[in-house]
């Protein structure tokens, strides 16, 4: 699986017209055909395609992204000590916890609101709540996060200055106690965080009312409600629990989106996260970071993957007892 | 098709796209001025009778690039999803026709191709092929072929052991004969519900591309590139950042319900 991962995420630098001296050398006139091809050989570029993999293949086994062409040539994944003790930061390592931070929180919201939603739409089903709370789904879905965000940006940054609208802190940052520093990148991180999680918000809400909607609708309801439960009791002990089992499934193949969506997000608001680093990383050809941020998602998506099937055998007393698989 | 008339998410949805349709198709006739004519004249000009959704920055009237991104935007949604589709029916009915190692390897592939954050891989691609309206196509396609492919596989799964199928391998019928006349044509619903969908989503994918300018390039219109451009003016010209977003919204959300309208008629709990 991971190795089908890097081989794709390997071939498609391939694709590259040219190479990274070739960029390189077109911002410094003078360097000379000669000076690009040491710099090829200090890269391994002239070595044939399959070679170049398994050298990629074999640092990337050790953990060892290697270092990025741009930015100074710092290490892409993780830090690194030099001979004088001056510790380097990994580009990766600085940007991922902003990104997973962003992309927790919009989960847990994800989780919280949908589930009320679908809730109220679902019992409610074909009245005016139902409708609305469907309208708002479709426009959630509809609604392309880039221009949201401008339109937000502007209203609640420039036009009314309640939030800020770029960064991840304010200047002065550091001066602060620690309580208005975690204030202060709460607000940093409302919109961006309302942003990357509105579609999903959208889709799992739907997700909810329809599940909830078929669960209401089997037999163990039926006893329920006719052995006189109260509506209230029936909803949210029986069905709620039934309905809301397949979300973790769900939530856990909308990883790769919500990482893919922190790209755009991110590169609004100016966050130092992942995303904005692989869209910069993309417009400057760096391929060791563009390689490392591949394989990074990847892992990351089928570490997703491996917590929800963990949790849906924690949750489901069927499949913890060995009843089901 | 006359039950279209019956449901109001495929009619609302219908109607929004055939609307759009038919502005793009016609875009050279209705649209007042060349959408790429620069007038220093008239720059930032708010909507008056005269341009009907302003001027840009350039002096070029908005409501003639909005008609010529419309034609962008459908061609992008249709050819990617065409892509797609025709990658995820042949995979998927290999798959699930012959099943077996065949099958394992096909799956396998679709996994890897979820694993990986797709607007990744179509961001880091489109970064290398230099961006153009074609590359950003065939990259969509590519890159969101995956649905289809499960499905047609599922259909397929559920459908070989139905008699009619046994009945038509017992007279000889080829492979192909029985894929192409009976498997696929019964199969044909929910691979046209999730086409639909899936041009909703190649709308944004490709608005969303070309907003981070890598997407279809200047001076060529596409909403994503208007709103790019406007985004420098939004203080004193809304509607430069205004009129694109709410093309994008109104036609994805068409496309949505439409595909959601069709689900819902073309399934057959619903009919009696």
């Amino acid at each position: 699986m991971l190795i089908g991962i890097s081989l794709i995420s390997f071939f498609i630098m391939q694709l590259a017209p040219g190479d990274f001296t070739s960029t390189e050398a077109s911002f410094n006139p003078k360097a000379s055909e000669e000076s690009r091809q040491k710099l090829r050989e200090l890269y391994n570029l002239d070595k044939p395609i399959h070679i170049q993999y398994g050298l990629w293949l074999k640092r990337i086994v050790k953990l060892d992204f290697g270092n990025s062409f741009k930015s100074h040539q710092r290490p892409v994944l993780w830090e690194e000590e030099d001979k004088n003790g001056n510790v380097t930061k990994g580009l990766i390592q600085e940007s991922l916890p902003i990104t997973l931070l962003i992309n927790l929180l919009g989960i847990f919201i994800i989780f919280s609101i949908s589930i009320v939603l679908g809730t109220l739409a679902a019992i409610n089903q074909n009245t005016i709540v139902d409708r609305s709370i469907t309208l708002f789904v479709f426009i959630g879905f509809a609604i392309p996060g880039f221009w949201l965000a401008l339109l937000l940006m502007y209203w609640t940054g420039v036009a009314n200055q309640w939030l800020p609208i770029s960064g991840l802190h304010s200047p002065g940052y550091l001066s602060l106690d620690t309580f208005s520093q975690t204030l202060d990148m709460l607000k940093h991180l409302i919109l961006p965080v309302f942003i990357s999680c509105l579609s999903g918000l959208a889709g799992i809400s739907l997700y909810v009312r329809n599940g909830m909607l078929e669960v209401l609708h089997q037999d163990f309801i039926t006893t329920a409600r006719s052995k006189g439960l109260v509506e209230k009791k029936v909803v949210f002990i029986h069905a709620l629990k039934n309905a809301v089992l397949p979300l973790i499934t769900i939530i856990g193949l909308s990883i790769p989106g919500l990482i893919g969506g922190s790209v755009i997000a991110e590169s609004i608001f100016a966050i130092p996260g992942m995303g904005k680093l692989f869209y910069d990383s993309v417009l400057s050809r760096d391929f060791p970071v563009i390689m490392g941020i591949l394989t990074i998602g990847a892992v990351l998506t089928l570490i997703g993957n491996l917590l929800a099937d963990l949790g849906y055998a924690w949750a489901d007393p069927r499949v913890r007892k060995g009843i089901i698989r | 098709m006359k039950n279209i008339f019956r449901n109001p998410l495929a009619l609302s949805g219908s109607i929004i796209i055939t609307i759009i349709f038919f502005l793009a198709l016609f875009a050279p006739i209705i649209a007042p001025y060349d959408p790429n004519f620069i007038d220093i004249e008239s720059i930032l000009v708010s909507p008056s009778s005269s341009h009907l959704m302003g001027t840009d920055g350039l002096g070029r009237d908005v409501f003639s690039r909005m008609l010529f991104g419309a034609r962008i935007s459908l061609l992008v949604g249709f050819v990617a999803v065409g892509i797609a589709t025709g990658i995820g029916i042949v995979l998927g009915s290999i798959a699930g026709f012959y099943r077996g190692w065949v099958d394992s390897v096909i799956m396998r592939l679709v996994d890897i191709m979820l694993s990986i954050p797709s607007f990744f891989l179509i961001l880091a691609v489109i970064a290398f092929l230099t961006p153009s309206i074609w590359n950003i196509m065939i990259v969509i396609g590519l890159t969101s072929w995956m649905g289809v492919t499960r499905l047609v596989r599922a259909e397929f799964f559920s459908l070989r052991q139905r008699e009619f199928v046994l009945a038509a391998q017992t007279m000889g019928a080829s492979d192909i004969n029985i894929i192409l006349k009976h498997l696929l044509p019964n199969s044909l619903t929910p691979i046209i519900v999730s086409s639909v969908l899936g041009i909703a989503s190649a709308v944004l994918v490709e608005s969303g591309l070309s907003f981070l300018g890598l997407g279809v390039q200047a001076p060529t219109a596409s909403w994503g590139n208007i709103l790019t451009d406007g985004k420098e003016y939004i203080q004193f010209a809304w509607w430069l950042s205004l009129f694109p977003g709410l093309a994008i919204l109104l036609t994805v959300l068409g496309y949505n319900l439409l595909g959601e309208g069709l689900r819902d008629l073309m399934d057959p709990k619903n009919n009696n």
